[in-house]
C-alpha cells in the first residue's frame, strides 16, 4: 500500500496537521474580507502569534496558554491595521504590507533569546471509540485539540455568516458599506471587530506552527504561509467550508513534497519546495479565470461616511 | 384641522463653504402627502437626512406627535415611526429580497415568517415581490418595491420618499401613486420629495418649496399652476431652448443589429440594436435607468467593442475600434457618471481636458503633453460654456454638478464632433444650467452634427429631439418622430411591450 | 468630535511635512524600543542617523556605502512607484531582483573568461530581461485571467528564492570552488565587474542608473502621456478606459518597468558590491523598496531622498549592531514602523481635519 515509501494513512494524518495553520489564518481572513476589508498583514500576524505563543508556552510550560496569548497578540497587532485603515483611512494594501514587515521585525526581535529551545507541545487527543476504528481512526481521530478547534471555527463561521443576524449584517457591510451606513449600521465598528477576529485566528495559526508543527522557534518560520492563506480565501470564493478544502489540498501538497524529499526522489529539493507556491498560483489562475464569484463588492474600497 | 405629526422648527445645517439648510420650519399633518419641492442643491436631501437621523442639525428642533424628536441614528428614527425610501437605493445586490428587508428592520422575524409577511404586504399594496430573488437581478422598479415593502413592514407613521419616480415608467408611476393614496387613506403621512411639478400637483396636499437651503414658500399644489411653482423653485424665469427648423443631411451613423454582453456583474446586455442617425438630427433615447443605457454609451464610445460592421460611421466600419480611434474620426461621447467616469475628480480641469481632447486638439507632441495648449483649450471651454470655476487648475471634483456637466459637454462639443453621444446631459443639474446645455446640443445639431441624447427625463427628450425611441432590457423600441408622440405611447415604448403593463396592473 | 473631510487635491505642504513627522515619530518609538532592549536610546539614534555620515571614524567607510545601498533601493522603488500610482501592486520586486541577478550573472559566467567591452552591456540587458520576464508572469496572468497580481508576484518571490538556491548549488556553481555553493566572484572578472566609476565614492553603474531612472520617471510622470495615463488609471480607472487607455497595456507596462528596474538592480548588485551568486544573495531590498516608494510619496524626487534615508538606516543599523549589540531585527522593525507611521500621517495630506465641528 506504500507508494514511493509514502504511507497514505500517515500522509492524510500529517496533511491535517500541516494544513491547520493555513486553515486558521484563512478562515479569519475570510471573515475580514467578508466585511469588505483586505488585510495583507496575515503573514505578520501569524509570525507574531508564533513567537508570542512559543514564548508563553515555554515560560508557562503550558501550550494551551500559548495559544490563548498568541490569539491575543494577533488581535492586538491587527488593531494597528484596523486603526490605520478604518480611522486614519490609509491605503489597505500598503498598510497590510507594513503590518507584515513590522510583524516580521517584532517576531525576530522577541524570538532571538528563544532560538534552539524546544517547546512543550499539545498532546494528541485520541477520541474515544472513533480513534479505534482501523485506518480511519489513526487518520482522522487521533490529532491534537487544535486540529478539531480549527474545524470547529470553520463551522461556527459558516453558521454565523449564513444563519445569524450578525452574519447578515457583516455581509451587508462588505457588500455595500454606504447602504449599510444609510440603514444605521456601524460600518467602522463592525469592520474593526472583524479585523480583530482575523488577527486572533492568524495568531492561532502562527502558534500552531511554532508549538505543534515544528515545534521550535526559528526566525521567519511562517515562510509564506500567510500569503498562501490569502490565496486560499480567493480559491474558496469566500465560502467557509471551501477554505477547509483549499487548506487541506494545500496541506496535502506540502506533505507530499516533503515526503518525496525524504524519499530521495530524483527531483532536486529546490523544485519540490517551490512546488506549493507554483500550485497555488496555478489554482489562483483557474479560479480567477472563472471570474471571482462571491467577492464582497466593497472589498478593499475605503469607507468615508459623508455626514 | 388635522393633527400635526411632525413639526420642524428652525432647522439649520452648515457644511464648510455652504449652508445646506437655513432656519427651515414647516409642519407635516397626519395623513397628508406633503411635497418637498426644490432644485438640485436646494437642500432637500440634507433636510430629510436630519429627519431620518443620518445628519445632526447645527440648530433647530423637531417634535413628532408632540414629543421632542431628534433621532441620533436611523434606528432611532425608525423606532419613532419614520421610514425612508432612498433615491439611490440602499440595497445590497448580492443578497436576497428577504435579507435586504431584514436588514432594514430592527426586529426581523424568522426568515420563513418574514417571507410570508413580504408576500402578504406586497400583494396587499399591489407591489408583488418574490422574497428569494437576488436583488441584483431585479429591475429598478422592482428594487424600489423592495425599499417600499421594507418600510411598510414596520408600519411607519411617516414615510419619506426621495425622488421615487425618477426610475419608473409612466405606468409604474401610476401603480406607485395608487399605493401611496392607499397608505394615505390608512392615515400614514408621506413626505414626497421631487422636482417634477405635474406629479406633485396630481398627488400632494401641501408643498413646501426650498431654494438655496431656505424655505421660500408653501402652497396648495392643486390650486397652483406648474409655472408658478417652477418660478418659486428657481426664483427667476429663464429662457427655454429654441428648436430651430433645420435641414437633415445624409446618414452619418448606423448601428446594425448591435449585441454585446455587459462587463458589469449585474449589467444589462444589448440585444440587436439598430438605428440610423442623420447629420443635423437629434435622436432621443428614453427609458428607465438600468435598461442598457450605460452599455449603449460604452459601445458607442468604444469602451466596449463589437463586431466591426455593427457600427458604421460615415461609411467606415468602426465596431472594433477603441475610444481613441473613434475620437480621431469624430465620434465623441459623454457618459452619465460625471465624477470618476467622464472626469477624474482629483485632477485639475486642465488635466481633465487631456482625457478626451488629446487627439483632436493636438495636445500631444511625440507623446509629450503640450500643457500650454491644454490650458488654452480648457480656458476656451470655460469661456464658451460659462463654467464657473476659479481657473484651469481647480480639481474637477470641486465644481458643482451643473458646472462640471457644462465642462464635460463643452470639452466634447468644442471639438466639433461628427456625432456626439451623451447620457443624461442634465441629470442633477440646476434648471438654468440644464437649459444652457440643451441649447448647446441644439446648436451642435444646427451645425450639422448628429446627436444622440440618452436620458430619463422625458420632457427634455421631447423638447430637443427630432425622433424618439426607448430602451428596455437592452432592446430598442421603434423609432418615431417626436412631433407625433403621446405620453401613453411613450409609456408603452419604455415598458418594452405590453407584458410589463400587465404585470403592473395585476 | 473630530471630523475628516476629503481633500480634493492633497495639500502640498503636508505632502512634504508628513514624511518628516513620520520619521520623527519613528525615532521616538524606536527610542522607546531601544530603551526597552536596555540600550541607550539617544545614543542609538545618533549612531544610526548621525555617525555614518559625520563621525570621523566611520564616515569615510560609510558615506560610499550610503550610495551602494541607496542605488538598488531607489532603482526598484522608482519602478514600483509607477505601478502603485496606477493601482497595480507589484510586491514581488524581491523575486525580480533575484532573477535579474541570476540572468545577469549567467551571461558573465557563460562568457568566462572571455574579455570584451560588450560583455557588461550584455549583462545589463540580460539582467533587465530577467526581472522583466519574472514580472511578466503576474502581468500576463492578470491580463488574461484577471488573477490577483499581489498574490502572484509575492508567491514568485519564494519560487525565485528556490531557483536561486538551485543555481547557486548547481548550474552557476563555481567549478573551482572546492564544492562550496556559490558562483565565481565577478569582482575578479574585469569584463564583468561593475566597478566604482569614481574610486571610493560608492558610485557604481547601478547608482548612476538609479539617478537616470529618477530623472526619466519625473519627466514621464509630469509631461508624457504615458505618465498621465498611469495617474489617470490610479485616480479614476473608468475615466482612464473612457479616455482610451488600455488596462492590459498599462498593466504590462507598469509590471514590466518595475520588473526590469528590479532586475537591473539585482544585476548591478551581483556584478558589483556582492560579486557572486550565493544562496542568501538577496537581502530584502525588494521589500524595503516598497517602504522607500511610499516614504517618497510615489514621487521620483521623494524616492531619491527616501532611498538615501533608508540606506542610512541600514548602515546605521549595522553600526549600532557593532557598537551597541543592537539586534539586527530591530532595524527591520524600525523600517516597518516608519511605513506604518507614514501611512498613519497620510490622513493629514488627504483629509482636512476639523476638531469641534458639529455643535
Amino acid at each position: 500500500m506504500d507508494f514511493l515509501g509514502i504511507n497514505p494513512v500517515l500522509l492524510i494524518a500529517s496533511l491535517m496537521v500541516s494544513a491547520t495553520p493555513i486553515l486558521l489564518a484563512a478562515i479569519g481572513e475570510t471573515v475580514v474580507e467578508k466585511s469588505g476589508v483586505l488585510n495583507l498583514g496575515v503573514e505578520g500576524m501569524m509570525i507574531v502569534g508564533a513567537v508570542v505563543g512559543f514564548i508563553t508556552a515555554v515560560n508557562t510550560e503550558n501550550p494551551a496558554i500559548g495559544f490563548v496569548t498568541a490569539a491575543i497578540a494577533g488581535a492586538l497587532l491587527s488593531t494597528i491595521f484596523a486603526t490605520l485603515v478604518l480611522h486614519l483611512k490609509s491605503n489597505q494594501v500598503a498598510t497590510g504590507l507594513g503590518l507584515t514587515l513590522v510583524g516580521l521585525g517584532i517576531s525576530a526581535l522577541l524570538g532571538k533569546p528563544y532560538e534552539g529551545i524546544k517547546s512543550p507541545t499539545l498532546q494528541s487527543l485520541d477520541i474515544p471509540i472513533l480513534a479505534d476504528i482501523p485506518i480511519f481512526g489513526r487518520m482522522l481521530f487521533s490529532h491534537d485539540a487544535m486540529v478539531y478547534v480549527s474545524i470547529l471555527i470553520v463551522g461556527l463561521v459558516w453558521y454565523t455568516l449564513k444563519y445569524t443576524r450578525a452574519g447578515l449584517v457583516l455581509r451587508a457591510v462588505g457588500e455595500n458599506h454606504d447602504a449599510a451606513h444609510a440603514l444605521g449600521y456601524k460600518v467602522i465598528r463592525i469592520r474593526f471587530l472583524a479585523i480583530m477576529f482575523g488577527g486572533a485566528c492568524s495568531g492561532l495559526g502562527g502558534a500552531y506552527i511554532s508549538l505543534v508543527r515544528v515545534p521550535q522557534w526559528t526566525e521567519g518560520m511562517t515562510a509564506g504561509a500567510g500569503w498562501i492563506a490569502l490565496a486560499i480565501v480567493v480559491f474558496a470564493s469566500w465560502k467557509p467550508w471551501r477554505t477547509l478544502i483549499g487548506a487541506y489540498l494545500f496541506g496535502g501538497i506540502t506533505v507530499l513534497q516533503l515526503n518525496l524529499q525524504a524519499a530521495g526522489v530524483a527531483i532536486p529539493v529546490e523544485y519540490l519546495s517551490m512546488s506549493p507556491f507554483l500550485i497555488t498560483i496555478a489554482v489562483l489562475v483557474i479560479i480567477s479565470a472563472r471570474g471571482n464569484q462571491g467577492a464582497p463588492a466593497s472589498l478593499g474600497r475605503p469607507f468615508h461616511a459623508s455626514n | 384641522m388635522k393633527d400635526i405629526l411632525l413639526d420642524i422648527n428652525g432647522l439649520t445645517k452648515a457644511y464648510p463653504g455652504v449652508v445646506a439648510n437655513n432656519n427651515v420650519s414647516f409642519q407635516i399633518l397626519c395623513g397628508e402627502v406633503h411635497a418637498l419641492l426644490g432644485e438640485n442643491g436646494a437642500g432637500k436631501s440634507t433636510l430629510v437626512k436630519m429627519i431620518y437621523g443620518l445628519v445632526k442639525p447645527d440648530s433647530g428642533s423637531m417634535t413628532f406627535q408632540d414629543q421632542q424628536f431628534m433621532p441620533a441614528s436611523p434606528n432611532a428614527a425608525r423606532g419613532t415611526g419614520v421610514a425612508m425610501v432612498f433615491q439611490h437605493f440602499s440595497l445590497f445586490d448580492a443578497l436576497s429580497v428577504a435579507e435586504n428587508i431584514a436588514l432594514g428592520m430592527d426586529d426581523a422575524p424568522k426568515s420563513r415568517d418574514l417571507a410570508k409577511n413580504i408576500r402578504q404586504v406586497s400583494n396587499a399594496y399591489g407591489l408583488p415581490l418574490e422574497p428569494n430573488r437576488i436583488v441584483g437581478t431585479l429591475s429598478a422598479g422592482e428594487r424600489q418595491r423592495v425599499e417600499i415593502i421594507r418600510c411598510l413592514l414596520q408600519n411607519p407613521k411617516l414615510l419619506i420618499m426621495d425622488e421615487p419616480t425618477s426610475v419608473l415608467t409612466p405606468q409604474e408611476v401610476e401603480v406607485l401613486f395608487k399605493t401611496l393614496r392607499q397608505l394615505k387613506s390608512e392615515g400614514t403621512s408621506i413626505l414626497y420629495i421631487s422636482h417634477k411639478l405635474e406629479e406633485i400637483r396630481a398627488l400632494c396636499d401641501t408643498a413646501t418649496i426650498l431654494r438655496h437651503g431656505e424655505k421660500v414658500d408653501t402652497c396648495i399644489p392643486a390650486t397652483t399652476t406648474a409655472r408658478e411653482m417652477a418660478e418659486m423653485m428657481v426664483g427667476a424665469s429663464f429662457a427655454n431652448p429654441i428648436k430651430a427648423n433645420r435641414e437633415m443631411g445624409d446618414t452619418i451613423l448606423s448601428l446594425k443589429n448591435v449585441s454585446a454582453s455587459s462587463a458589469e456583474a449585474f449589467g444589462t446586455s444589448l440585444q440587436g440594436i439598430s438605428l440610423d442617425l442623420k447629420e443635423g438630427e437629434i435622436l432621443g433615447i428614453g427609458g428607465v435607468a438600468g435598461n442598457g443605457q450605460d452599455e449603449l454609451l460604452a459601445t458607442l464610445s468604444g469602451e466596449m467593442t463589437v463586431a466591426s460592421d455593427m457600427i458604421i460611421l460615415d461609411g467606415q466600419a468602426i465596431g472594433k475600434q477603441g475610444p481613441t480611434a473613434r475620437r480621431k474620426i469624430g465620434l465623441l461621447s459623454a457618459p452619465e457618471e460625471r465624477l470618476g467616469h467622464a472626469a477624474a475628480p482629483a485632477m485639475s480641469l486642465r488635466e481633465n481636458t487631456v482625457i478626451t481632447a488629446a487627439e483632436r486638439k493636438s495636445l500631444l507632441n511625440n507623446g509629450f503633453i503640450d500643457w500650454t495648449a491644454a490650458d488654452q483649450y480648457t480656458q476656451d471651454i470655460i469661456a464658451d460654456f460659462d463654467v464657473r470655476t476659479l481657473g484651469t487648475h481647480t480639481p474637477a471634483g470641486s465644481l458643482s454638478g451643473g458646472n462640471l456637466q457644462k465642462f464635460v459637454v463643452g470639452r466634447e462639443v468644442l471639438q466639433n464632433p461628427k456625432v456626439f453621444v451623451v447620457n443624461q446631459p442634465t441629470w442633477g443639474v440646476d434648471a438654468a444650467a440644464a437649459a444652457s446645455i440643451r441649447q448647446k446640443l441644439l446648436d451642435l445639431a444646427d451645425n450639422g452634427a448628429g446627436v444622440i441624447v440618452i436620458s430619463q427625463d422625458l420632457d427634455e427628450l421631447l423638447e430637443i429631439s427630432n425622433r424618439f425611441c426607448a430602451i428596455n432590457e437592452g432592446r430598442l423600441s421603434k423609432i418615431v418622430p417626436t412631433a407625433t408622440l403621446e405620453m401613453d405611447q411613450i409609456g408603452l415604448m419604455m415598458g418594452g411591450a405590453t407584458a410589463e403593463q400587465e404585470g403592473a396592473d395585476a | 468630535m473630530i471630523h475628516f473631510e476629503k481633500r480634493l487635491n492633497p495639500s502640498r505642504i503636508t505632502t512634504v511635512v508628513t514624511p518628516i513627522i513620520a520619521v520623527i515619530l519613528t525615532m521616538i518609538a524606536g527610542g522607546i524600543m531601544f530603551a526597552a532592549l536596555g540600550k541607550p536610546p539617544l545614543e542609538a539614534i545618533r549612531i544610526i542617523f548621525w555617525d555614518p555620515l559625520f563621525d570621523p571614524n566611520f564616515a569615510s567607510y560609510s558615506r560610499p556605502q550610503l550610495l551602494v545601498k541607496a542605488g538598488p533601493l531607489i532603482l526598484i522603488a522608482i519602478g514600483l512607484s509607477i505601478g502603485f500610482k496606477a493601482g497595480i501592486w507589484n510586491i514581488g520586486a524581491e523575486g525580480q531582483y533575484i532573477m535579474g541577478a541570476v540572468f545577469g550573472a549567467a551571461v558573465a559566467l557563460a562568457a568566462y573568461p572571455a574579455d570584451s567591452v560588450l560583455l557588461f552591456p550584455a549583462m545589463v540587458v540580460s539582467g533587465a530581461c530577467g526581472g522583466w520576464l519574472w514580472a511578466m508572469i503576474p502581468a500576463i496572468l492578470r491580463t488574461k485571467f484577471n488573477t490577483n497580481e499581489i498574490l502572484v508576484s509575492l508567491m514568485l518571490v519564494y519560487v525565485a528564492e528556490s531557483i536561486l538556491a538551485s543555481v547557486a548549488q548547481g548550474l552557476l556553481k563555481n567549478p573551482e570552488g572546492y564544492g562550496f555553493p556559490g558562483s565565481r566572484n565577478l569582482q575578479q572578472y574585469p569584463s564583468a565587474f561593475n566597478a566604482e566609476v569614481i574610486a571610493n565614492s560608492g558610485m557604481h553603474w547601478g547608482v548612476i542608473s538609479a539617478f537616470i531612472a529618477v530623472i526619466c520617471a519625473y519627466v514621464m510622470m509630469t509631461r508624457h502621456i504615458r505618465g498621465f495615463e498611469v495617474r489617470l488609471m490610479g485616480e479614476a480607472p473608468k475615466a482612464a478606459r473612457f479616455s482610451g487607455t488600455s488596462t492590459t497595456r498599462l498593466v504590462v507596462f507598469c509590471l514590466g518597468i518595475s520588473g526590469a528596474l528590479a532586475g537591473l538592480a539585482g544585476m548591478f548588485e551581483v556584478s558589483g558590491p556582492s560579486g557572486q551568486i550565493t544562496i542568501d544573495f538577496n537581502s530584502g531590498y525588494g521589500f524595503t523598496a516598497i517602504i522607500v516608494a511610499f516614504l517618497g510619496r510615489l514621487h521620483p524626487i521623494g524616492i531619491l531622498l527616501a532611498g538615501l534615508l533608508m540606506a542610512l538606516t541600514y548602515i546605521g543599523g549595522e553600526l549600532a549592531q557593532l557598537m551597541l549589540g543592537l539586534p539586527g531585527a530591530s532595524i527591520q522593525l524600525f523600517q516597518g514602523m516608519l511605513l506604518l507611521f507614514l501611512l498613519a500621517t497620510d490622513i493629514f495630506t488627504n483629509y482636512r481635519i476639523r476638531i469641534g465641528g458639529a455643535k
